[in-house]
Formats: structure tokens, C-alpha cells, sequence
């Protein structure tokens, strides 16, 4: 059954967006991941065109990211004054991306940088993840694990704006939210991603947040940074597919409550390693595709 | 697809009528439809164009889509990676662009004949905007750009039959595939005897979205602002309704 979506401007299958919803949704219900890293790319692979695709998937986000806070939020896990800090910083990034997007375009460079910053980044998260679940697992079988200090001073604590986040037992400088927010949010502007699996690592290492309000915490950002992001590619690139996000999300809902109770029955660490595996996998086709000769050294740009 | 045949025989009849009427007229013909609506479930169209001729001769069928500007690019390797290192712009290029004809084309008329009035893919006249480029560089450039439109099936790859029904009833179809772009076409019928044109005529087609796709189109370019923030709202309530079923389940 074809569907002629009235943005993206072409007329694709209904059950491949409906399933491709469901498989992305089923893999961030079993590793806790927005999956935004992973469908953009296929959204790209199936022939939309790469603006649309990261319009229509940052207001995918929105709606996955509020279904998940939800939940964290009834147990407790979100710091909500962390979460505004870090947003403050992602407004003003995912601005500057979305204009930063709509220029690159302009030169017809766009695709090049989604495909390097997503290579950069999940080339550089992957192999982290992939080394610490391998190294978890080892130490699991021979030693014990020692107790980690709470804190550990650095360079960090020493800048100005300290601030008190009583929910994540913290008082840190508010630059460092309020950059880390910055730059996921222009990533996140640029690759159509949530911009998760670069916050939690930075919640965890750079700000030291402890690991029950990381993701309540990060998914609340992300609301508010993808809500930014497709309220600004609608108005400034009309680049939003609501009838293309709406059947991804059908999808992806259903996708998830399978995914989560898969998840359920696996080990943390096999898991982060599992998940590694498949991002250095997404990694390693878009470096692929950039090295390859194309079968077309001409191509055509934006035609309006 | 009997209602189909039955219009074209009527419609037909209409035709070789008028046709008799009027003896100056040696070329007459029409559309199944002028009106091609995307709507939800659209995928391609065939439109079906039917005429007749006064005594022999040969029929070529061209469909051009609404001209716009187009911008190509060309990718060189640097440091192993393709990226677009240079980029050109042709002033006007038809968005869409399909032929038929009676006989192949080399057949009915000399290559003169042909790329005056560009019958052929490899006739159509695509100026660059800025005359910098040296000719082969220019030619280089316009094969690119064939080659794209070719490949998204927006330019014919080959040439389609114009069929004859005696001898001077004739028909073809034209086929418009899923990506076409909206606007208004020209379709363009040429009747050539002994190589020469001898007689032509132009009639409009219309795409355009219609229903459900047409209001969401219209919407999102005429108030992008409301636009997004509908498009967050409806988001919103997606993500309360799922958090809602998971909790039951």
C-alpha cells in the first residue's frame, strides 16, 4: 500500500515505514536509546531527502522522548533544574544549527556533513562503549569492582556561575551544562538525532550526575531541544513531514514495548557492548559510502 | 478500463469529425485528462493522448514539465573522502521531459529538425547560467545533469510507440511516475512529413496535489509557524498516548 507523503514529496510503502518504525523502535527499547542515530540514516537510505529527514525526525523525537520522561518522572528521575540549565544551552545551540543547516545546504555541503559528524561521533561513542562493556564484562569474572570516589576535583570545579543541583548532589559551575547543551543541541539540529547518546556519557563523565537521573533528565532536555529544532525547520525550511513522523511513531510505540521487555532479560554490560556493536556498524557504512568512488561525480542540488 | 476505450472511441469519432470539417487542419488531438491530482495513494499516473492526422505521415509526442533553475554539483576526492567541490547552474531545465513518436526518431526526421524542435533527450537545450564554462567542460556538466534526471525517471530513457489505429487515428501514453513535480504541463504534438514539420499543436496538462495532500502542502508553506507548532502539539499527545498504553500494559 503506497502513501504519497505531501513534504518529502514521494510516494513510499506504508508497511516499510511502519516496520522500519517498529525495528528502530524495538532496538531503543532494548538499549534505552532514542534511535534518532539510527533512523535518519535510513530515512536518508530509502530516497527522503537528507532536510527532510532530520525535520521529520526531531519531531519523531518529541514524541518518543515525552513518553519516556514520563515515566522517569513518576519514579523521581529527572532533574528538572539540571534539565533547564542544560536546555538553556540547547536552544541556543539548536538555533544556530538549524541556520547553520539551511546554509550548508545552500553550498551543497549538507549531506557531507551529516555523514562526518555522524561518523566522528559514533565512531568515537561506539569504540568507547564498546571498550568499557568489554572491560566490565572481564573484570565481572576475575576481580571485584572498587568503590569509586563521589567526586573528583578537576579543572572543571574551578570555573565561575557554581550552582547548586540538589536532585543530582552537585554544585558545579552552570557553564558546563550550559555548554554541553550548546553542542548536543547543534547536533542535533544538524544530524536529526535527540542527541542522547552523546548527553549521557557527558552527564556521567564530564558533570559527574549520578546514573538514576541521567536519562529521566537527558529525555527532558531533549523535548524541549527537538520541539526547538522542528518548530524551526517547519518555519525556516518547511522541512517537516508530519504524515511521514506520524507513521514512524505508530511504529516506533509499538517497536518499544517489545524491545523493553526483550531488554529485561539481558545482562547491562552485554547489552552496552551489543549496542556498540551497532553503532560502529551505522558508523562504518557512512564511512564507507563517503571513501567509495560514487557511481556519479555529478549530482543535483536543491532544485526550488 | 472499458469506460476508457469506449470514451476514446467516442472522443475519437468527435475528432475525425472535426478534422473532415476543417481541411486546414491536418493535426488534431487531446488528452484522456487535463487534470492529474496527487492524492494520498499516488503512485504515478498514465495519461492518455489520442488524435488523428490528415493524410500520412509521422507523430512525435513531447511532455515538458514547468521549467525551473537548477543547481548541479561535482565531487573531486579530498584527503580519500568525495565531497562537491564545484557546483554550476543552468538557467532553465524542464522538470520533467517524455517523448513518443511513430517511428525512431533518427528515422522520422534529420538531427537538425530534431534538436530545433528537441525531440530527444539528447536534444534538449539547456543554457548555463554563466557562460564560463568552456564547451566540453559545458558538455561534461549537461551529461550530469541528464544522467540525474534520467535515473530519478524524471527524463525519459527511451522513446515511447505512438501507435496507429488505420491510418489516421493514432494514440500514446504518457507516463508520469511517482516523484513527478507539480505545475502545468505543455504537451506538444508534431506531425512530420518527409522530415519536416508540417503541423503542430500544444495542449496543457495540469499536476497538482489535491485532497488531504494538497491542504497539508498549502498549510506548511502558508503558515510554517502554526505549522511546527501543530506538528509539535500532535507529538505531544502521540508520546502521553504511548506513555498511557505502556502503563496499562
Amino acid at each position: 500500500m503506497q502513501i504519497y507523503l505531501p513534504i518529502a514529496e514521494m510516494s513510499v510503502n506504508v508497511f516499510l515505514l511502519l516496520g522500519m518504525g517498529g525495528g528502530v523502535g524495538f532496538l531503543s527499547g532494548l538499549f534505552g536509546v532514542g534511535g534518532g542515530f539510527l533512523m535518519t540514516p535510513l530515512l536518508i537510505f530509502i530516497g527522503v531527502p537528507p532536510a527532510v529527514a532530520v525535520g521529520t525526525e526531531a519531531n519523531q523525537i518529541v514524541a518518543s522522548s515525552v513518553s519516556g520522561v514520563l515515566a522517569h518522572w513518576g519514579r523521581g528521575n529527572v532533574d528538572f533544574k539540571m534539565g533547564f540549565v542544560l536546555l538553556l544551552g540547547g536552544f541556543v545551540g539548536s538555533t544556530l544549527g538549524v541556520l547553520l543547516f539551511a546554509f550548508l545546504r545552500e553550498l551543497g555541503q549538507i549531506d557531507l556533513v551529516i555523514s562526518l559528524s555522524y561518523v566522528i561521533f559514533l565512531g568515537t561513542i561506539g569504540t568507547l562503549m564498546f571498550s568499557e562493556g568489554v572491560r566490565t564484562m572481564r573484570r565481572r569474572k576475575s576481580a571485584p569492582t572498587q568503590r569509586r570516589k563521589l567526586h573528583q576535583h578537576t579543572w572543571i570545579h574551578g570555573l565561575p556561575l557554581k550552582m547548586r543541583f540538589r536532585r543530582s548532589k552537585l554544585y558545579i559551575s552552570a557553564l558546563m551544562p550550559l555548554s554541553i547543551g550548546f553542542l548536543v543541541g547543534v547536533l542535533s539540529a544538524i544530524m536529526g538525532v535527540g542527541g542522547g547518546f552523546i548527553m549521557v556519557p557527558a552527564m556521567i563523565y564530564l558533570l559527574g550526575m549520578p546514573t538514576s537521573v541521567v536519562i529521566g533528565t537527558s529525555l527532558f532536555q531533549i523535548i524541549f531541544v527537538t520541539a526547538n529544532v522542528t518548530f524551526l525547520q517547519a518555519y525556516a525550511n518547511q522541512t517537516v513531514d508530519v504524515v511521514l513522523a506520524l507513521l514512524l511513531l505508530t511504529g516506533a510505540v509499538i517497536g518499544a514495548q517489545f524491545g523493553a521487555r526483550a531488554g529485561a532479560r539481558l545482562q547491562g554490560e552485554e547489552l552496552r557492548v551489543l549496542l556498540a556493536l551497532m553503532v560502529l556498524a551505522v558508523c562504518a557504512k557512512l564511512f564507507y559510502d563517503l571513501l567509495i568512488t560514487p557511481g556519479d561525480l555529478y549530482s543535483l542540488g536543491i532544485t526550488r | 478500463m472499458n469506460r476508457r476505450i469506449v470514451r476514446f472511441a467516442v472522443l475519437s469519432v468527435a475528432v475525425l469529425t472535426l478534422s473532415a470539417s476543417s481541411r486546414a487542419d491536418t493535426l488534431v488531438a487531446d488528452l484522456s485528462q487535463h487534470l492529474v491530482g496527487i492524492t494520498t495513494g499516488f503512485a504515478g499516473a498514465d495519461v492518455l493522448l489520442f488524435g488523428a492526422v490528415e493524410g500520412h505521415g509521422d507523430v512525435v509526442v513531447i511532455t515538458r514539465g514547468p521549467e525551473q533553475p537548477a543547481v548541479m554539483h561535482r565531487k573531486s576526492r579530498i584527503l580519500g573522502v568525495w565531497v562537491n567541490t564545484a557546483s554550476m547552474t543552468f538557467d532553465r531545465v524542464p522538470s520533467f521531459y517524455g517523448v513518443a513518436s511513430s517511428r525512431p526518431l533518427e528515422e522520422i526526421a534529420p538531427a537538425t529538425v530534431l534538436a530545433r524542435h528537441e525531440m530527444g533527450v539528447e536534444h534538449l537545450r539547456l543554457a548555463l547560467a554563466r557562460a564560463k564554462a568552456s564547451p566540453n567542460v559545458a558538455a561534461e556538466w549537461r551529461d550530469g545533469l541528464l544522467r540525474n534526471f534520467q535515473r530519478s525517471g524524471l527524463y525519459a530513457n527511451s522513446v515511447r510507440n505512438v501507435t496507429f489505429l488505420g491510418n489516421r487515428l493514432f494514440r500514446t501514453r504518457i507516463s508520469l511516475p511517482a516523484n513527478v513535480p507539480t505545475g502545468i504541463y505543455q504537451v506538444q504534438v508534431f506531425l512530420l512529413v518527409d522530415g519536416r514539420v508540417v503541423s503542430a499543436q500544444t495542449t496543457p496538462l495540469s499536476v497538482s496535489k489535491i485532497g488531504g495532500e494538497a491542504v497539508v502542502y498549502d498549510f506548511a508553506y502558508a503558515q510554517p509557524a502554526i505549522y511546527g507548532l501543530i506538528a509539535i502539539a500532535l507529538a505531544l499527545m502521540a508520546g502521553w498516548l504511548a506513555h498511557l498504553a505502556f502503563r496499562k500494559a
